[in-house]
């Protein structure tokens, strides 16, 4: 087997981890949608970090930390509803990053790989990346595991309880914005909602607490993945694709089983 | 009913969002007492129920919490999803630092004991309340707040609950902050009735407020001949009605 192959399921493998307990928290607290904001605001990271020269990868953690702050704030404010103030920022700082990128005649880079992923060409910078960031995102989020469960069962009664509402939930969104960066590589833009939720959702029928089904929506994007990468190479399909329907085709055969 | 106030708000006014909704409120609750806040729909109960709660900041006016109060909150509504897998065990060890010991017996006390490992979807709207109760309680409060705690639950269990509410206050020495929307039942086990319309229209033992004019334009001649009100505590002071002077 290639030393690409290997990387690129070393890398698969550590994000699908990472993705299990973030997305279950996506599925419970209902932030799909805000998922895919933070998602497409990546391309906006992407032309900053051209622009500036810069590591990517930072400059769509940079980006994607100024999203989730500005939504933060427009959602207490509360003059527009949720998912029509996602969808202004969402489909903005796609634009205008594309828009400064087409400024950039310069500079060369793989579209198609920005929007689909490019597993097979992770670096081992990437790999670098993937565990730290997503080692330190694990780390947190066990920390404010037991703050976020009770927020996300109810958020008034948590505060009166004496949770740091505030700090626990831009904590978590700025997690958030990290792990999906490091998603990027693995699926691209357009699919990274697909690697929280679906592997999330496939866990949910197994499971009777909040921690096994974080566990095994890790474990459920692990077989994704390497399922994903098997079928890329054996006949030749796009990587990213693969890997979100490898997760697809385990969502329905779950479903398919009887109930415990 | 000397003993300092639990929580003593003063003059408060609130808007939200252009309307006011609470104008020159005062509230005090005594430790052990029992509060009944009635009113219309939209009549700021809720608001103002979050005001004593901290979770609300009024525009003008003052919130004094006593030292070493303790709150227990049950909410109006739990907003639970399906996808969240949480069984009650789980579910009322969110409420801090809590033995299982600690929990068997609040479980025991709301008559819930045979739910503990129930999966929280499973329960009835009667059984949810009943571990709200009991979540609310395992915070060992002073203060119990209550929003429309039979909501969803039907007669029988409804009296159920306002019975364990005067149990609770007894084994507790909690006093008990709550919204109602069910005259009948309130007036049986209330030591004073607030009637909010966002200004407070009046105060005073059950008794009392019901023989309220504004009260009984609210609420309408009809609906308060048909309560049958049960004195609980004959040797309770009658306390003046304050008349509303703005309409």
């Amino acid at each position: 087997m290639d030393d690409f192959f290997l990387r690129a399921l070393l890398g698969g493998i550590g994000v699908a981890v990472v993705a299990g307990p973030f997305g279950s928290f996506v599925v419970w607290r209902r932030l799909a949608y805000f998922g895919d904001t933070l998602a497409h605001s990546a391309m906006l990271g992407i032309a900053c970090g051209f622009l500036l020269h810069i590591n990517l990868t930072l400059g769509v953690v940079a980006v994607g930390l100024l999203v989730a702050l500005a939504l933060h704030f427009m959602q207490r404010r509360r003059r527009l509803p949720g998912d029509t103030a996602l969808g202004i920022l969402s489909h903005a700082s796609l634009s205008l990053g594309m828009v400064l990128l087409a400024f950039m005649d310069q500079v060369r880079f793989d579209l198609l790989g920005y929007l689909f992923g490019d597993i097979l060409a992770i670096s081992r910078s990437d790999i670098l990346w993937i565990f730290s960031g997503g080692g330190i995102s694990l780390v947190l989020l066990i920390v404010l595991w037991r703050p976020l469960l009770a927020i996300t069962l109810h958020e008034d009664l948590a505060r009166v309880e004496g949770v740091a509402v505030e700090r626990t939930q831009l904590i978590f969104l700025a997690l958030m914005a990290l792990i999906v960066a490091l998603m990027l590589k693995l699926v691209g833009l357009v699919l990274v909602t697909s690697l929280f939720i679906i592997p999330a959702a496939t866990a949910r029928k197994f499971t009777r607490t909040p921690e096994t089904m974080a566990l095994t929506a890790s474990l459920t994007g692990c077989l994704a993945v390497a399922g994903g990468l098997w079928a890329s190479l054996t006949w030749d399909t796009p990587a990213g694709p693969s890997i979100v329907l490898s997760a697809t085709a385990l969502f329905l055969v779950s479903s398919l089983l009887p109930d415990r | 009913m000397n003993s300092p106030p639990l929580v003593s708000a003063r003059n408060i006014d609130l808007s939200l969002n252009g309307k006011p909704v609470l104008q020159q409120v005062d509230l005090t609750i005594r430790p052990r007492e029992i509060v009944t806040l009635i009113g219309p729909n939209g009549a700021g109960k809720t608001t103002l129920l979050r005001v004593v709660l901290g979770l609300q900041r009024p525009d003008r006016g003052e919130v004094d919490r006593a030292a070493g109060l303790r709150i227990g909150y049950m909410p109006q509504r739990m907003p639970l999803d399906l996808a969240f897998p949480i069984s009650v065990k789980r579910f009322l060890l969110l409420a801090g630092a809590v033995s299982l010991d600690d929990l068997e017996q609040v479980l025991e006390e709301v008559g819930a004991a045979a739910l503990l490992e129930s999966p929280l979807q499973a329960l009835s709207g009667g059984e949810f309340q009943r571990i709200l109760l009991a979540r609310a309680l395992l915070r060992n409060p002073n203060l119990l707040v209550l929003d429309e705690p039979v909501q969803g639950v039907d007669v029988h269990g409804q009296v159920e609950i306002f019975r364990l509410l005067a149990r609770i206050r007894d084994l507790h020495d909690s006093a008990i902050l709550l919204v109602s929307h069910d005259l009948h039942l309130v007036m049986a086990s209330t030591d004073r009735v607030i009637c909010l319309n966002r200004h407070i229209c009046c105060t005073g033992n059950p008794e009392s407020v019901t023989r309220n004019p504004e009260f009984l334009q609210l609420f309408g001649a009809a609906a308060v001949q048909s309560l049958a009100i049960y004195s609980h505590d004959q040797a309770h002071r009658h306390e003046q009605c304050q008349h509303g002077d703005r309409i």
